[in-house]
């Protein structure tokens, strides 16, 4: 599992071209919901927290991984809802 | 077990499919709904697949938090102000920045759960180097934008902090955390750990307290992309795809932000990174004499006179104009000129209110037609054609100073070429110098009217003026 360190690089470098190419081509106009919705989406960061908050036995880790579950929700709800309440707002021209 | 293992990660490869594709979504209003819904279904795989892995056992410590953070969350997403947007995204890249450090201590204390152990029972050297890049950049990110967080709220002055040695010890400190990271592969003692982490919460408070108010929005791109590559940093610990896809996209789009902001002051990222700049904004700094010169005044009616009775009007809001609240009023009023006839549109210029995007959102907020709204590179070249260029809570970028003086301070920042118009309203308090402390050539322009007043007042004299 541990020697795979290139092809978990070879992922990432990839995952930074893919981002330049797929942001540079959002509009100008949707910057502000784009920050919303990458900072949502960074929450994804719960699935450590989850695995660290799951075994049976309490430790200095499970406290650790509960706190940072409740931190990443408060992202995930809010940054979806949010995202959405402002992409609701754009309406074309009647 | 092998079957299992192959199904989670194919799970989280779909979940970071599905999060490009919720960015992709956001290249047109109308595709961005259903992309942020993938954005959402995405978050559900890759949730749902982790909560169903072997390794969590115990549930009740997991959807108690869930349930709490999720209900704040929603919370605040329903009730925030949209000029309070900046603030909101600076507290949520906090969060971001501490569950990193969290979820990185939390490696650190109990490896084995993670499988970071190697037959000695020592952690992996790379996972080492992994965790500790992951929480420094969290702790840097989390203080970073705690700081980000004050200043745009108003909590703390937005005033740049700068004080002798500054840079020197910045450099310092960075120095120190990259040092400690590289000790941590030869001792992984607890105090290596947590001063790495203790040392990055300072450096990420004196990183931001030199930055003044107005370039945030430099700041809160740079503090996004952060908060990816910390996600990134502990995807790479953790050996998990979907954060590593997740935090490259997000650290990308962050640096991608950065860089138009900074373009858009015409200032490089080291220069906006060291700060200090508009330190001194008050009038003084613009030198004495200039004030002196006599301006155009006029009145509302005069204003609501001319608008009426031009061909088109290009509407140039400023963050100014949001700190009024005057942008419902606004929409009203080109309402009305739009009922008389008039071609009305708006000028964005690209680092127009607090953060990427945000004079968008309010406009949008107002019910003002997306198709009406432009950036400065599609509609710069309409002023030469237009009636009247109405600018409102806007000065700096529109100073023609940054076309014609090479020792003005803005000198090379694109501006909108409101001065091509035939007609300037210029709505402003006074006659204070722009965030960049420099004078306005504009307001002495013969073209130019200046309409003295709070922005939010004199669009709604405007507007009953109007009928």
């Amino acid at each position: 599992m541990h020697g795979d360190f290139i092809s978990q690089l070879s992922i990432f470098v990839l995952a930074v071209f893919v981002g330049y190419y797929v942001v540079w081509s959002v509009t100008p106009a949707l910057h502000t919901p784009l920050m919303a919705v990458t900072n949502a989406i960074s929450s994804v960061i719960v699935v450590g927290a989850l695995i660290a908050a799951g075994p049976a036995d309490m430790s200095q880790a499970k406290i650790l991984g509960c706190v940072a579950v409740a931190l990443a929700s408060v992202n995930i709800f809010g940054g979806f809802a949010v995202t959405q309440r402002m992409l609701s707002m754009y309406k074309k021209k009647k | 077990m092998e079957l299992q293992a192959n199904m989670t990660s194919f799970a989280y490869l779909v979940a970071a499919v599905l999060f490009i594709l919720a960015l992709r979504g956001l290249s047109s209003p109308e595709t961005s709904r259903a992309g942020n819904i993938m954005g959402m279904l995405g978050m559900a795989i890759a949730v749902g697949t982790t909560i169903l892995s072997p390794e969590i056992t115990s549930y009740g410590w997991i959807i108690g938090p869930v349930i709490v953070g999720g209900a704040v969350g929603l919370l605040i997403a329903s009730r925030i102000a949209m000029t309070a947007m900046p603030q909101l995204v600076a507290a949520f890249h906090s969060l971001v920045g501490m569950a990193a450090v969290l979820v990185a201590g939390a490696a650190y204390a109990n490896p084995a759960s993670f499988g970071l152990l190697d037959t000695a029972g020592q952690i992996f050297i790379a996972s080492r180097v992994e965790m500790s890049l992951g929480a420094m950049i969290g702790a840097i990110t989390f203080s970073g934008s705690v700081i980000a967080f004050a200043k745009l709220q108003g909590l703390v002055s937005g005033r740049p902090v700068v004080f002798p040695g500054q840079h020197a010890l910045n450099a310092l400190l960075g120095l120190g955390a990259l040092a400690l990271v590289i000790y941590f592969c030869l001792d992984q003692s607890p105090w290596v750990f947590w001063s790495l982490v203790a040392l990055a919460f300072v450096l990420g408070f004196l990183i931001i307290i030199p930055i003044g108010g107005a370039d945030m929005p430099v700041v809160v791109s740079m503090l996004n992309s952060y908060s990816g590559w910390a996600a990134a940093g502990i995807g790479f610990t953790l050996h998990n795809s979907a954060l590593i896809i997740t935090g490259a996209l997000v650290g990308s789009s962050g640096a991608i932000l950065s860089y138009i902001m900074c373009k858009g002051m015409n200032r490089s990222f080291f220069n906006v990174i060291l700060g200090g700049f508009g330190g001194d904004s008050s009038a003084a700094a613009s030198g004495g004499g200039v004030e002196d010169r006599p301006v155009k005044q006029g009145s509302a009616e005069d204003a609501a006179f001319i608008m009426k009775n031009a061909g088109s009007v290009i509407i140039v809001p400023g963050y100014g104009m949001a700190v009024a609240q005057a942008q419902h009023a606004l929409r009203e009023m080109g309402d009305e000129l739009k009922k008389a006839g008039v071609k009305v549109s708006y000028a964005i210029h690209p680092v127009a209110g607090r953060m990427p995007g945000h004079m968008n959102v309010l406009l949008a907020e107002a019910n003002v037609p997306y198709d009406e709204v432009f950036e400065l590179e599609d509609i710069n070249s309409e002023f030469q054609q237009a009636d009247v260029a109405f600018v409102i809570g806007a000065n700096d970028v529109t100073n023609p100073a940054a076309k014609t003086d090479p020792a003005s301070p803005i000198y090379g920042m694109p501006i909108l070429d409101v001065e091509k118009a035939k007609t300037v309203l210029f709505v402003k308090r006074g006659m204070a110098a722009g965030y960049a402390g420099v004078q306005n050539e504009l307001f002495f322009k013969d073209n130019t009217m200046m309409l003295f007043g709070d922005a939010k007042k004199m669009v709604e004299t405007v507007l009953r003026s109007l009928d």
